[in-house]
């Protein structure tokens, strides 16, 4: 069984969707993070590949593109001792309250 | 040359639908960092021959349908090649 990663979609019938579309804001955002933190040393790309692949996956499946980036990003803070999951998930919270 | 078969739990760049197929070396890009290592924080070295392999598309997959003459041009380290 290929990891999740290994092949370009899954073969069926379904049509390829060719629609291109802008990007939004936060994927910029997420696209420069990921500059700066290879700038500073904290990931490169391979490693940022790795993290992606290592999602399960029904989460694989499920995220877009950029959000695979981002729950890569995270996964290699936290590995590296940068950031812990307990200080990302407090902000995340305090975010979702600010915004009710 | 022959792609060398295993699906290490680790990272790597070669795809299982190549595995174990025959293909032609068509180009020798340079020696890369190793991905293999520089996913785990290391350093890639030494660093690998990186090749661009020719396969057969027909070769690859059973139900092919598309011309004979379809090609698949891949590249792949030289620690995943074996001779034949």
């Amino acid at each position: 069984m290929p990891k999740v990663h290994d092949r370009g979609g899954w073969p069926n019938d379904d049509p390829i969707d060719h629609d291109e579309h802008e990007m939004e804001e936060w994927e910029r955002q997420v696209d420069a993070l990921n500059g700066v933190l290879g700038d500073k040393g904290l990931k490169n790309t391979d490693q940022l590949r790795r993290a992606i692949e290592s999602l399960d996956l029904k989460t694989y499946e499920s995220l877009a593109y950029y959000e695979k980036w981002t729950a890569a990003m995270e996964m290699l803070l936290v590995e590296q001792g940068v950031m812990t999951k307990q200080e990302i998930d407090a902000k995340m919270s305090s975010m979702q309250q600010e915004q009710k | 040359m022959r792609i060398r078969v295993g699906v290490p739990p680790t990272h790597f760049r070669t795809p299982e639908y190549i595995q174990g197929k025959q293909g032609r070396i068509d180009t020798l890009w340079g020696a890369f960092p190793n991905p293999e290592s520089l996913a785990y924080g290391g350093d890639g070295l030494p660093a690998q021959p990186l090749y661009q392999v020719e396969f057969t598309q027909s070769d690859l997959w059973s139900d092919y349908q598309g011309s004979s003459d379809d090609k698949l041009l891949i590249d792949i380290y030289e620690h995943w090649l074996e001779p034949i």
